[in-house]
């Protein structure tokens, strides 16, 4: 799937625990309008769980998840 | 004869509902009331981080303070609070305010709360504090006990900003019984 929507928003969570980068993300999709896509940089390895949790309670959609070294990210789309 | 156990069968529809992305938890209202009683810091922090998750996943949330789950609204330069000896006393033996928690193991006259903020730090875990500003930033409904008010002689400027009008036990079974799941921590 190609992503043709720029990233409106970065949160960087990298050296954050459990519940920081979901907490984060979830004040800064606030901010957004419906569609606009959010970009989470995370080092907490239970993060790949939580946010797929996440946009299961949420709505939201996981557009695109990937790993480069010990960094994740993560693309999300708000309901 | 071997008894044969039967898998019960659920019905279509709740199963079919169980991987339906249209259906599951999101469309429901989901609401949580965290009753906050232990005043520990271990429990304070688990109240908090569950507060901010479940907040974080628009589930609506209420933390119930009591007893001595009551001490962490109080402001942490609060020193001594209450009218008489009694009340005095209890601020004075088990300092308020949401800074000054104590570990219910391992506490060892503050070395052990120092040390494990001290971690939490280089971990990168946010302190109770932090989580309790974040949960009131996402919504989260922070309620007073009026009788833990009243009887440890808390005054309503001793408290933080930002709580909701202190209530009792009926409120609180009225929210449980209305569907709010609870958690006594």
């Amino acid at each position: 799937m190609t992503v043709t929507t720029p990233v409106a928003k970065t949160v960087d969570a990298r050296g954050l625990s459990c519940p920081l980068p979901i907490v984060k993300t979830a004040l800064a999709i606030k901010e957004l309008a419906t569609g606009q896509l959010i970009e989470v940089l995370a080092t907490d390895p239970g993060s790949t769980k939580d946010f797929t949790a996440w946009t299961k309670s949420t709505g939201n959609v996981l557009v695109e998840s990937s790993v480069d070294g010990a960094v994740f990210r993560y693309l999300l789309r708000k309901k | 004869m071997t008894a044969t156990l039967t898998r019960p069968v659920l019905p279509t529809a709740l199963v079919e509902g169980l991987d339906d992305p249209e259906t599951d938890g999101a469309v429901k209202t989901k609401e949580i009331l965290i009753i906050c009683e232990s005043g520990d810091l271990e429990r304070t922090w688990a109240t908090t981080i569950l507060a901010t998750s479940a907040a974080a996943s628009n589930v609506n949330v209420s933390i119930f303070f009591t007893f001595w789950g009551f001490f962490p609204l109080v402001r942490p330069e609060r020193r001594i609070t209450g009218e008489n000896w009694m009340q005095k006393m209890l601020s004075f033996m088990n300092r308020p305010g949401i800074d000054h928690l104590k570990l219910s193991r391992m506490n060892f006259m503050g070395m052990g709360p120092w040390m494990m903020k001290k971690l939490a730090k280089h971990y990168g875990v946010a302190e109770p504090r932090e989580l309790l500003e974040m949960a009131q930033a996402l919504g989260v409904r922070l309620i007073p006990c009026q009788m833990s008010m009243d009887m440890m002689g808390f005054k309503r400027e001793d408290l933080i900003d930002g709580l909701e009008e202190p209530v009792g036990g009926a409120t609180v079974i009225e929210m449980i019984t209305n569907g709010a799941t609870p958690l006594f921590i």
